[in-house]
């Protein structure tokens, strides 16, 4: 059963199966750049999420992270630089972007999901649009899926009839229901009221435990020092500062990083 | 003091109000030769006569060209709209194009062209649909599709781009995205302008009148017109009227209702 030699057209550069081969990061970030109009919001970021890995990217409002987020699925398109996820630059033009983001699951700061259909069809209308399942198996799957987030008994019910936090939780049950790679978490709990903001945190963390490869944009401190393998600290749209959590937000060693983090615990 | 007179003011200037209605009324009662009205625009005999064929001939014409148009136009309009808010210039510059000249032309300079004039010039014969010449639902839906296409338009703009970007984030192309998620929102939001739209376009249907239809293809319009040069008598208009309101009150409760139910939605 010996591989077929490599195929000798040069563009179709194979993707490689980061749970083969871990030395390939699942997300790739090298010198990204993005302006919008005559402003910088990222100003030559390098970073890399290694597969299995969960990075929390923390940093003031304004400091590009959510940018940074939304460039590796190229929801923005980067100004410079290149973005490469499992080996294929999804900044090369010739890339099918739409098949990058079938592997790259997103969680948004305002749930996004689809008010004119059922819980259920929320969870089920990509399996079946963009990956063909059967409906069958697409039912099968976000049942199954949203279950693990706690809300099969929803299943019936229009967006509009739950609470802020189940409806994250659906969003994340949407996304999981594709069988991404890796998770993309943009500020997933900073429109939710306070109590409910527990609930979907529960969910990431069981998720990063399960092995799950996460880049998470948050302002919870609290989950970034629990959860995270990785703390990057981003400021001026730059990486300002990364590391493990309790070195970044324990004992910085920038005195932006500090001087953010005395800001932060302020407010808490 | 001062809010005592201004009551009192009001109070005078209400009772004025009903002396001049009074008054107004009796001039009709008195100056009005009601029975040459009745019987120049209420004649019973004249009335019966138009029964049945104004229902089963001329409102069944006018519900079918107004249903056709209508969903002609939708598709234009969808059309149209998808073009406009098309990344690919050449496209947004027709759509722009195909709007402006079709709502900046009359409806009935439209129905002409079509009707009369590109038959004769192109040697063509439009087909017909339930017994009724489309000549006429062509040139309706060309210009309904010009004011729902902009109707359309503000209706996906209207949806929050998050749902764009959500669809696009779950591996959805583009026009897949518009097709399962933006464009059936968007519907959902102009709901109410759209019945507007239709409630229009059923009174438009009477420029029709101007095509020369036959027995059987005669709207509500053509058909009160005929009946009145045959019976040199008026009681035709009213009837056609009466019919044409039977149709668009209800229709236009039903838009008020919808516009009430979507502002409380929000």
């Amino acid at each position: 059963m010996s591989e077929p030699p490599a195929a000798s057209t040069p563009a179709a550069v194979p993707a490689v199966d980061p749970a083969v081969d871990p030395t390939v990061p699942a997300i790739d970030v090298v010198g990204l750049r993005k302006s919008f109009g005559a402003e910088e919001v990222l100003a030559g970021v390098d970073l890399a999420v290694g597969a299995g890995e969960v990075v929390c990217v923390i940093g003031a409002s304004g400091s590009g992270k959510s940018t940074l987020l939304r460039c590796v699925n190229r929801l923005e398109e980067p100004t410079a630089g290149r973005i490469v996820i499992e080996g294929v630059d999804i900044t090369d033009p010739d890339c099918d972007v739409d098949d990058v983001r079938r592997r790259i699951g997103m969680v948004f700061q305002q749930f996004n999901l689809f008010p004119h259909l059922s819980v259920l069809r929320n969870v089920t209308i990509a399996q079946e649009k963009v990956l063909g399942r059967s409906r069958a198996e697409a039912v099968d799957v976000a049942v199954r899926t949203l279950d693990r987030v706690g809300l099969a008994e929803k299943a019936g019910d229009f967006p509009a009839r739950l609470s802020g936090g189940q409806q994250q939780r659906v969003a994340i049950a949407r996304a999981l229901a594709m069988d991404p790679d890796m998770m993309l978490f943009d500020e997933a709990t900073s429109a939710l009221d306070p109590e409910l903001v527990g609930e979907v945190l529960a969910v990431m963390r069981t998720l990063a435990e399960e092995g799950m490869t996460m880049m998470v944009v948050t302002h919870e401190m609290g989950f970034a020092r629990r959860v995270a393998d990785r703390v990057v600290f981003l400021d001026g749209g730059v990486v300002c500062e990364q590391g493990p959590p309790d070195q970044v937000l324990g004992s910085p060693e920038q005195d932006r990083t500090r001087q953010f983090l005395r800001q932060v615990l302020e407010r808490e | 003091m001062a809010a005592g007179s201004r009551r009192r003011r009001s109070q005078r200037i209400r009772v004025a109000s009903y002396l001049l209605a009074g008054l107004v009324a009796l001039a009709l009662v008195l100056l009005v030769d009601w029975r040459t009205l009745q019987a120049n625009f209420a004649d019973a005999e004249i009335f019966a006569e138009q029964f049945p064929g104004i229902v089963t001939v001329a409102a069944r014409n006018t519900v079918i060209y107004t249903v056709f148009a209508f969903l002609g136009g939708l598709a234009v309009g969808l059309g149209v709209a998808l073009l406009r808010l098309s990344s690919i210039r050449p496209y947004r510059w027709f759509a722009t194009i195909y709007i402006e000249v079709f709502r900046g032309l009359p409806a009935l300079l439209t129905i002409i062209l079509v009707g009369f004039a590109i038959p004769i010039a192109l040697g063509v014969r439009f087909p017909t649909v339930l017994g009724l010449p489309t000549s006429g639902i062509i040139a309706l839906a060309l210009v309904a599709g010009a004011y729902m296409a902009e109707t359309i338009r503000a209706g996906i703009e209207a949806v929050p781009r998050g749902q764009m970007e959500a669809a696009r984030s779950l591996g959805m192309s583009h026009s897949r995205s518009m097709a399962s998620i933006v464009v059936p929102q968007a519907f959902r939001i102009i709901i109410p302008p759209l019945t507007n739209e239709l409630v229009l376009l059923l009174k438009d249907t009477a420029l029709l009148a101007v095509l020369g239809t036959s027995t059987t293809t005669k709207e509500l319009t053509k058909f009160a017109r005929d009946g009145v040069n045959a019976n040199f008598n008026g009681t035709p208009i009213v009837a056609a009227g009466l019919l044409y309101l039977v149709i668009t009150v209800p229709l236009t409760r039903v838009v008020a209702q919808l516009e009430k139910r979507n502002r409380q939605a929000r």
